[in-house]
Order: C-alpha cells, then sequence, then structure tokens
C-alpha cells in the first residue's frame, strides 16, 4: 500500500477507522462506563471531526523535530551559562514558581487525558486525547529538563514535586487539576480541553514567555513556545468538543453552559499567579497583565462567545467580575506573597522607584491610588531594617484556594467575603464565582484538602512555623524564602558580575 | 466581524509563511513582539502551501506549520492544501 498515493483526509479516516471495531461479546456500557453520568447525551460519535486531521506518522515526524530544535537551545543555553545572561536574579523567582506550580500541571494534564482516552465512546475523540496526552507528558519533561540548569545555579528548585503537593499556594493550582480529574470524562474536556487550553493557556504561556525572551531567558522561551505549539493543537480540540457537544443534543447546551461559567472563573483564579507573574516578576517587561488580558482574554473571548452564540450558550456571567479585577488583580497577588515572603519557596521583593513609575503608568486608576501607598511604606520598613513578614495564618477561600486578600471592586479597599453553610459549617469565599461552584457540589469542595486547615489539625509536620515550612514542605529555610535581598541567590549573582567585570578589565589592560 | 490570528516563533523559516500570508490576505496586520509574531485579520485568514513554497523556494507541508505555531484563534480548517482560520459571527 503506498502512503504517497493518500491525502491528509484519507489517512486520518484510515487512521481512525482502524482503530474502531463492533463489540461482539461485551455490551458497550461495560466498556465505556463513564459515558452516560453526567446526563450528557451523544447520538452519533461519527460526527466528531479531527480538523487538523493528524496522523500517526505526521506526528511523530513533526514532534521530534521539535524535541530537535528544544534541546539544540538548552544545550546552547548551558554551554554558554545563559544562567548568568538574564536580566537580573530576581527575575529567576518567575521560573522557580513555574516549575512548582506549573509544570506539574502539565504531568495531571497527561494523566487526565489517558484517562479520557479511554473513556470516550468515539474512536476520534480517543485518539486527540490520547495525543495530546503524549504531548502533555512531552511538557513536563522538557520544562524539568530546561530548569534542571538553574536548579545548579539557584536555590528553590530542588523539590518542586514534593512543594507542589504540600506548599499552600501551590495547592492553588493542583487543586484546580484535582477538581478536573475527579470529575466525569466530559466535564474534564470542558474544565481543561475547553475552558483552560482554548480561553486561559494564551495568558499563561504567549505574554509570559514573549517576556522570558525580553530578559535573556531563551531556555524558557524555547520550552515556552515549543508546548505552545502544541497548545494550537489543543485548543482546537477544546473549541471541537464544545461544538460537537452543543451539536449532538439540546439537553446538553444547560449542563455545558454551567460547566463553562464554572471552569473558566477556576482557571481565571489560577491566573492570578501569571498576573503577579508578569507585573512583578519580570524586571523587563513586555506588557502589563492588563494590557494581556485585554488581548488574550476579552478580545479573544468576545470572538469565541459570539461565535457559540448560536448554540445557545452566552458568556459567563463573572466574565465581568475577572474583566473588573483586571486593574487590581496582580498588585493584590503580590502583596499577599510579600507578606507571606517567609512562608514561600521563591523570593520576593518590593519594586524599585523605577519600577514603581511603571507601574503608575500601566495602572492609572488603581497604583497611585490604593497600592503605591502600602508598598512605599514596606519599603520605608525594610530601610529601616524592619522588612514586614505577616505572622498569621491567612482564612482561605474554600473553592480556589487563594486566601482571601481580593477586595470588593465596587469598594477596593473592602475585602470580599462570600460565605455558605452546609451541614452545619461555615465555608468561605473569596468571590461569587467561587460561592456558586461550592453551593452546587457542596459535598465535593468540603473534602478539599486545605493548607492552612491542615496545619492547624495538626497535620503538617508539627506546630512551630519551622516544622511546617522546614520539615513538611521542605523549603530550606533563609535560603529559599524571604526577601530577595540579603539571599543567596543575591550574593552569588553579585559574585558572576563582580568577576566577569573583572575579567573584562584584564582582557582590557593585556 | 471579529478578529480571527495566528502567532507564529519569529525565526528565519516563519519570516517566509508570515510573506506568503500577507500576499494572500491583503488585510492582515501584523504585530512583532519579542520572539514571536502576531498575524491578525478580520473574519478570515488563509495559509497556502503553495505560496509558502514559492517564498521558501523548496517543498512544504501543511502541518509542517506546528513546528513554529504559537497560538491561534478562530475555527480551523486544514488539508493538503491550506490552513484556514474563520469566525462565522
Ligand atoms: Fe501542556
Ligand atoms: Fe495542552
Ligand atoms: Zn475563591
Amino acid at each position: 500500500m503506498s502512503n504517497k498515493k493518500l491525502n491528509m483526509k484519507d489517512k486520518y479516516r484510515l487512521l481512525t477507522r482502524d482503530l474502531e471495531w463492533e463489540f461482539s461479546y461485551r455490551d458497550r456500557k461495560e466498556i465505556f462506563p463513564q459515558e452516560d453520568f453526567e446526563g450528557i447525551k451523544i447520538t452519533d460519535w461519527s460526527k466528531w471531526e479531527d480538523p487538523f486531521r493528524l496522523t500517526m506518522d505526521s506526528y511523530w515526524k513533526y514532534q521530534a523535530e521539535k524535541e530537535k530544535k528544544l534541546y539544540a537551545i538548552f544545550d546552547a543555553f548551558s554551554q554558554n551559562n545563559g544562567q548568568q545572561n538574564v536580566t537580573d536574579a530576581r527575575y529567576v523567582n518567575a521560573i522557580k514558581l513555574f516549575l512548582t506550580g506549573v509544570s506539574p500541571l502539565e504531568y495531571q494534564a497527561y494523566s487526565g487525558f489517558a484517562h479520557v482516552g479511554r473513556q470516550f465512546g468515539g474512536v476520534g475523540a480517543r485518539v486527540a486525547c490520547q495525543m495530546q496526552s503524549l504531548d502533555e507528558l512531552r511538557h513536563v519533561q522538557t520544562q524539568i529538563h530546561a530548569m534542571s540548569h538553574y536548579n545548579k545555579h539557584f536555590d528553590g528548585f530542588q523539590d518542586f514535586a514534593h512543594m507542589h503537593d504540600r506548599v499552600w499556594y501551590l495547592s492553588v493550582p493542583k487543586s484546580f487539576f484535582d477538581d478536573a480529574r475527579s470529575a466525569g470524562p466530559f466535564e474534564f474536556m470542558v474544565a481543561i480541553g475547553f475552558s483552560f487550553e482554548y480561553v486561559l493557556t494564551n495568558l499563561l504561556f504567549v505574554p509570559f514567555m514573549s517576556g522570558a525572551a525580553y530578559n535573556g531567558d531563551m531556555a524558557t522561551v524555547t520550552f515556552g513556545f515549543s508546548a505552545q505549539s502544541d497548545e494550537a493543537r489543543h485548543m482546537t480540540l477544546g473549541l471541537e468538543i464544545i461544538k460537537f457537544l452543543l451539536e449532538q443534543h439540546e439537553d446538553n447546551v444547560p449542563i455545558v453552559q454551567r460547566w463553562i461559567n464554572k471552569w473558566l472563573w477556576r482557571g481565571y483564579r489560577v491566573l492570578t499567579l501569571v498576573a503577579m507573574m508578569m507585573d512583578y516578576m519580570l524586571p523587563n517587561k513586555v506588557m502589563s497583565w492588563q494590557e494581556s488580558f485585554e488581548v488574550y482574554f476579552e478580545e479573544a473571548a468576545s470572538s469565541l462567545f459570539k461565535d457559540l452564540a448560536r448554540y445557545g450558550i452566552e458568556m459567563p456571567p463573572y466574565a465581568a467580575d475577572a474583566i473588573a479585577e483586571k486593574e487590581h488583580l496582580s498588585h493584590q497577588a503580590w502583596s499577599i506573597f510579600y507578606n507571606y515572603g517567609h512562608a514561600a519557596a521563591f523570593h520576593t521583593w518590593m519594586p524599585t522607584a523605577q519600577e514603581m513609575d511603571w507601574l503608575s503608568e500601566k495602572y492609572p486608576n488603581t497604583f497611585d491610588k490604593y497600592y503605591r501607598p502600602r508598598f512605599e511604606k514596606w519599603r520605608e520598613m525594610e530601610e529601616a531594617g524592619e522588612r514586614y513578614y505577616n505572622p498569621t495564618l491567612p482564612m482561605l477561600c474554600q473553592t480556589c484556594q487563594i486566601p482571601m486578600g481580593f477586595t470588593d471592586m465596587e469598594n477596593p479597599t473592602m475585602t470580599s467575603y462570600r460565605q455558605s453553610v452546609y451541614d452545619g459549617e461555615r465555608y468561605n469565599f473569596c468571590s461569587n464565582g467561587c460561592k456558586d461552584i461550592f453551593d452546587h457540589e457542596p459535598e465535593k469542595y468540603v473534602q478539599s484538602w486545605m493548607p492552612v486547615h491542615q496545619i492547624f489539625q495538626g497535620n503538617c509536620g508539627g506546630p512551630e512555623m519551622e516544622d511546617v515550612l522546614g520539615d513538611y514542605y521542605r523549603i530550606n529555610l533563609g535560603v529559599d524564602n524571604l526577601d530577595f535581598k540579603g539571599s543567596p541567590d543575591e550574593a552569588r549573582w553579585n559574585g558572576w558580575h563582580n568577576l566577569q567585570s573583572a575579567e573584562d578589565k584584564l582582557k582590557k589592560a593585556s | 466581524m471579529s478578529k480571527v490570528y495566528i502567532a507564529l516563533q519569529d525565526n528565519e523559516e516563519s519570516h517566509y509563511i508570515v510573506e506568503a500570508i500577507e500576499e494572500d490576505n491583503p488585510d492582515v496586520t501584523v504585530i512583532y513582539q519579542p520572539a514571536m509574531i502576531r498575524i491578525e485579520c478580520e473574519g478570515h485568514m488563509v495559509i497556502k502551501r503553495e505560496t509558502v513554497e514559492e517564498k521558501m523556494g523548496r517543498d512544504w507541508e501543511i502541518p509542517a506549520l506546528h513546528v513554529n505555531l504559537i497560538t491561534l484563534g478562530g475555527n480551523v480548517d486544514e488539508d493538503d492544501d491550506q490552513l484556514s482560520l474563520t469566525w462565522n459571527n
């Protein structure tokens, strides 16, 4: 058989048709036991179409090409001591947060897609999910490889997988994926394939990676964009599953709408970390969080939801809440981390005078009015040798697990605070979105592993701060945590650069 | 009309692809950002194999686009000769 004569569509049809067969001695329901319980109705799986019509031969061919390019750059980066050429050592803390907070999600995505790639009754959907599963495994591996180079030269990278499972702020991304993977297969696809991949990963990868390039970090740009080259396929799969579900049966529409509402808000809350990475952790700035949010969320989501309107799908009600927060989000998030800088596995700092001016320029309605005075006070305390650390443990939102530090957008100096009572217990939430999600499935969210509750219950190493942070989280105290100023990272960085300039002087002299 | 868009890694090969897109879609806007090129257009955009091959001066197939692709927005349709992005609104 000559492959050359077949076109892409024929090849794809053969690939999928050959993997499907009639079940003669087992009931379909036994083979696909998870297909019905969520209430989704599928009448005809053959209506599924993968717009990329990717076949295995071209999949392996182009993935191999991507890997070759990627590893060539990793080699060049380490051979040239690329770690010394980033803008400044504060930048590397964004990468620490990426490795501990985001890369393990790639592994969760791998595992989740492998699972749903078995559960769907349609072969087209199964093949697409299996390929995506392989992509996600590639993402976590390449990210660990890329960052292993930084681990040789900076603190805070050494125990990322252990930390992901335990550290308080990492429970935000971890619980997001745990929530999706413990849902049914169709909800997982709407959660990850659609809301996360289609609507939100652009905000996670595109402006941040462009920012990495602008800060001299070619290794990160390259793994980021190499992962994104698969993302385009994942996004298309995410959009395809939504259209497919909506076209299959009108009863699917309200179920899908509720999932979209839920997962868009859940995902947006996780991106809080990205907002502060962009505005506070990149020394050279490409665009502000607000600007990227406008391009990649407001503009992109409005085109998308206009397109879905013909199925009866509407923009989630919480989108307005996300838009209202865009001028505040990164500042509030950085304030939380600055406060709890002793309990983080990366360094925090107050922006320089010049950086504060950039923030004033980018956020003319909010920065000077609400945040600058507080930040300048903290800077004064720091200069007086009394760097502020908050000694209490924060109250967390039961749904997103972020400390209750967001404010009411109508009254931006008041903490936004919602409550529900379930089974005689009171639960706290940061927003309407988080409260509604809980109220719909309280029996799920009362089981959440809440880091602060766990500390109080004595499940995290012991009663003292050192027990929790040092023994249980495995933060190397006095090394990985606290302010960037005075850290071993800073001392090493200064060492390299003085050394370099001394070498330069010698070269010039000879 | 909503905007469809595609973003490519800023490298040698992408420059030819961008040239081809500009030729086949005269209304596109091309935006250069650190390490990436974003191309957007109202409603519809198409990338044609033939035009890219002409710009590169060698054979090129549509799935090779994935090697340099960062992100896209719009409904995708791909076959052997072209990849198109469309919003129906
Ligand atoms: Fe991924
Ligand atoms: Fe993905
Ligand atoms: Zn919340």
